[in-house]
């Protein structure tokens, strides 16, 4: 048994890492774009296979903890969890590298204008990724349900982004390519959101066993 | 205790039961639990829960000892089966019961099906021969034996006299068969085959299973109940007993934290 608590333990804390890598992507995307930074970029772009292939470590772990050692019950839904939110991770990590992607492009160009929104969306993005995992790590908590709350404002930053740089297409059409990239920089990040908000949902049934996803979360 | 509303007929309902093996050790304590129909409802919990000792009520063969006490009701078909009234010959026939080691009477397979039979009355040859076919290939055994019916039960391996065994109990028509860790001395194949005779023979009786293999618990039971210290700590469909207990204590046994 003890055996099987240590297993559990080095799985969780290999969780935590990719997770912190996450951020880190994340993080240095959206400053390689407000910073015009693209050696910043690239080094996003070039670190998504360690992302991956932890991701595909991880899932290998769970897979052999399921046949040896036949989890139930919160060790099952432990494990089930793991192997969910780990694939919710990796999408992140494939969005801060379109992230990164488009901050080339952009970086390319004249800037538009400052960034108002984005760093702000990063910011809730990144915030929720976070809380999700320490939601992972400490268990039974509200902080799940902060973090879908939280999906909200992403999803309306991004509608005023859009909003905005409409406007500004309107204006001057000549701006179209650089505002499109822009709009797409919103969309990854509130993706992000999305899944940090499937990783929330899966921590809720990792402590109570109930699924909640596609469901409108009341109070609790 | 911890219970989950199901849906079902009640075959066996345990009302308020309390046990106590002579000496006055108080081995079961208010025990209350359905039993459903057509299910196979599996008791678990670790050694000396009462599990055994539960499930041997349900036949009474707690009463082949002196001075063991009942308190409470167990009620099937409406009736007491703990009342003095009881005819113990009539409801362990309708209430089988297997035993962990295979218990094959010591005479050729055909009579060991027999016996029950003749025991209520059927004498005629034709019949006999009929009924126990009929109850070895209930039991999965009939390919295997029907070419040495008259050979002593002995002759066949522990997994198929497990099956002569079942098919023995089947042969009376039960209502209800017991199942005392049925595969704990088998080796997997044989244990295998157990386990998907009682998922057949569910369709026909009610099944009550003591098992320490949990994983067996999962696989073939409807219903679980968790016993431990001479309780009944939790009772709820299988699926929800081993993703998400209730109870703290059923979570920590089926987890292998304790037991």
């Amino acid at each position: 048994m003890a055996i099987f608590e240590d297993e559990l333990k080095a799985l969780r804390e290999k969780v935590l890492k990719l997770g912190s890598m996450v951020e880190t992507a994340i993080r240095d995307s959206v400053k390689a774009l407000v910073d015009r930074d693209s050696e910043l970029a690239k080094e996003v772009i070039k670190r998504d296979h360690l992302i991956n292939a932890l991701d595909v470590g991880i899932d290998e772990e769970c897979v052999r903890l399921i046949a040896l050692r036949q989890p139930m019950a919160r060790d099952l839904r432990f494990i089930t969890t793991t192997m969910k939110i780990t694939t919710d991770l990796e999408r992140m990590g494939d969005l801060a590298v379109n992230i990164a992607e488009r901050a080339i492009e952009l970086n390319e160009e004249p800037q538009l204008k400052g960034f108002v929104n984005i760093p702000k969306m990063a910011e809730i993005s990144q915030s929720m990724v976070r809380d999700a995992l320490d939601a992972f790590v400490a268990g039974c908590s509200r902080l799940p349900y902060e973090v879908i709350k939280r999906d909200d404002e992403v999803d309306e930053l991004t509608i005023r982004n859009f909003e905005e740089l409409m406007s500004f297409m309107v204006r001057d059409p000549k701006i179209i390519p650089l505002a499109v990239k822009r709009t797409y920089i919103a969309k990854y990040l509130e993706r992000i959101a999305d899944h940090a908000t499937n990783i929330a949902e899966m921590i809720i049934y990792m402590c109570k066993g109930k699924m909640i996803r596609h469901m409108e979360i009341s109070g609790e | 205790m911890e219970v989950q509303i199901v849906v079902g007929t009640v075959e066996i309902e345990v009302r308020d039961l309390d046990f106590y093996y002579a000496g006055a050790i108080h081995a079961l304590k208010k025990i209350n639990l359905a039993v459903y129909k057509n299910a196979v409802t599996a008791l678990i919990g670790p050694s000396g829960c009462g599990k055994t000792t539960l499930l041997r009520c349900f036949n009474r063969l707690h009463d082949l000892y002196p001075k063991n006490r009942y308190e409470g009701e167990i009620l099937f078909k409406d009736e007491n089966i703990l009342s003095n009234g009881t005819d113990l010959i009539d409801l362990r026939s309708r209430v089988g019961m297997v035993f962990q080691k295979p218990t094959p009477f010591p005479m050729s397979i055909f009579d060991n099906i027999a016996y029950g039979l003749k025991l209520k009355g059927i004498k005629k040859r034709s019949d006999l021969s009929e009924k126990v076919e009929r109850a070895l290939r209930h039991a999965a055994v009939w390919d295997e034996t029907k070419d040495k019916l008259n050979s002593s039960a002995y002759d066949l391996s522990g997994g198929q006299q497990q099956r002569l065994v079942i098919a023995r109990a089947l042969a009376v028509n039960p209502e209800v068969l017991l199942f005392d860790e049925p595969t704990s001395a088998l080796d997997p194949i044989s244990a295998a085959k157990i386990e998907e005779l009682a998922e057949t023979l569910k369709k026909e009786v009610t099944i009550i299973i003591v098992t320490h293999n949990l994983q067996q618990a999962a696989r073939i039971s409807d219903f679980t109940a968790f016993m431990y210290l001479g309780e009944l700590v939790e009772f709820g469909d299988t699926d929800s007993i081993f993703v998400n207990p209730q109870n703290k204590l059923t979570e920590e046994y089926i987890t292998g934290r304790f037991g």
